[in-house]
């Protein structure tokens, strides 16, 4: 279970990651992440901002048209 | 701001705004709030036609007018607007309100959106002087928290920049 859910369904390019980036300021360091989303893009998008900010990409799956996504807070 | 809270490690990027129709107005303001999100430090500097982008109320509009790969999407298909459309009144208008409704419909972002998104994420949004003068507008026509600057006071945080975007 995530420290915090975040519901960026229906959201296109570039707010599910400005979204998940504020909520990620609530979450407390080694906490996590959830995050849904529809949008296509946002599965090489999380990968690379994972990357560049060095926090930790735990899962991302998709499932019916929906892509999930746990963000482990590291940075 | 961007410059007293530098780590050691942050990147930074600069963005010249030189243009303010509503489709010229999302790659700037995309970008850089995606780059701050992602730790970078950002200055905006809105100069010439980007300006007014930085005015407390906006009213944007898309033009085909000398716009020759704009294709909106129609019924499935994709309809194109050559200038002459463009050219009747009130076409400008109607290309507006279409955009805004698809931007709507499709979740994108609104400028303001993303306008505000940047202001919360500290990118320092520069307004050019000389701009300024140049098409009469007044620093209380504009949202709160920008800096005004010139062509040196963007030089300096260009050169230190590790990426530097013309739009």
């Amino acid at each position: 279970m995530a420290d915090q859910t975040l519901d960026a369904k229906g959201l296109n390019c570039p707010l599910p990651i400005l979204k998940a980036k504020k909520a990620l300021k609530g979450v407390p360091a080694g906490g996590t992440l959830e995050i849904e989303a529809t949008d296509p893009g946002s599965v090489a998008d999380f990968e690379a901002f994972c990357r560049t900010t060095g926090n930790e990409l735990m899962e991302s799956s998709v499932d019916g048209g929906v892509y999930r996504f746990l963000i482990k807070h590291v940075a | 701001m961007a410059d007293t809270d530098t780590g050691d490690n942050r990147k930074s990027m600069s963005i010249i705004v030189t243009k303010g129709s509503l489709d010229w107005a999302y790659p700037p303001f995309i970008l850089g709030t995606t780059a701050a999100a992602m730790d970078v430090d950002v200055t905006m500097f809105f100069t010439f036609y980007g300006l007014p982008l930085l005015l407390k109320k906006l009213d944007l509009q898309v033009t085909p007018l000398g716009n020759a790969a704009m294709k909106m999407p129609l019924g499935g298909m994709h309809m194109t607007m050559p200038n002459v459309v463009g050219m009747i009144p009130g076409v400008d208008a109607a290309c507006s309100v279409m955009m805004k409704n698809l931007i709507k419909k499709k979740g994108v972002a609104s400028i303001e959106e993303l306008r505000e998104a940047a202001q919360l994420s500290d990118v320092n949004m520069v307004a050019c002087q000389m701009t300024m003068d140049l098409f009469e507008y007044d620093l209380g026509d504009m949202i709160d928290g920008i800096q005004l600057g010139g062509a040196a006071t963007y030089m300096e945080n260009a050169l230190k920049s590790d990426i530097n975007l013309f739009i």
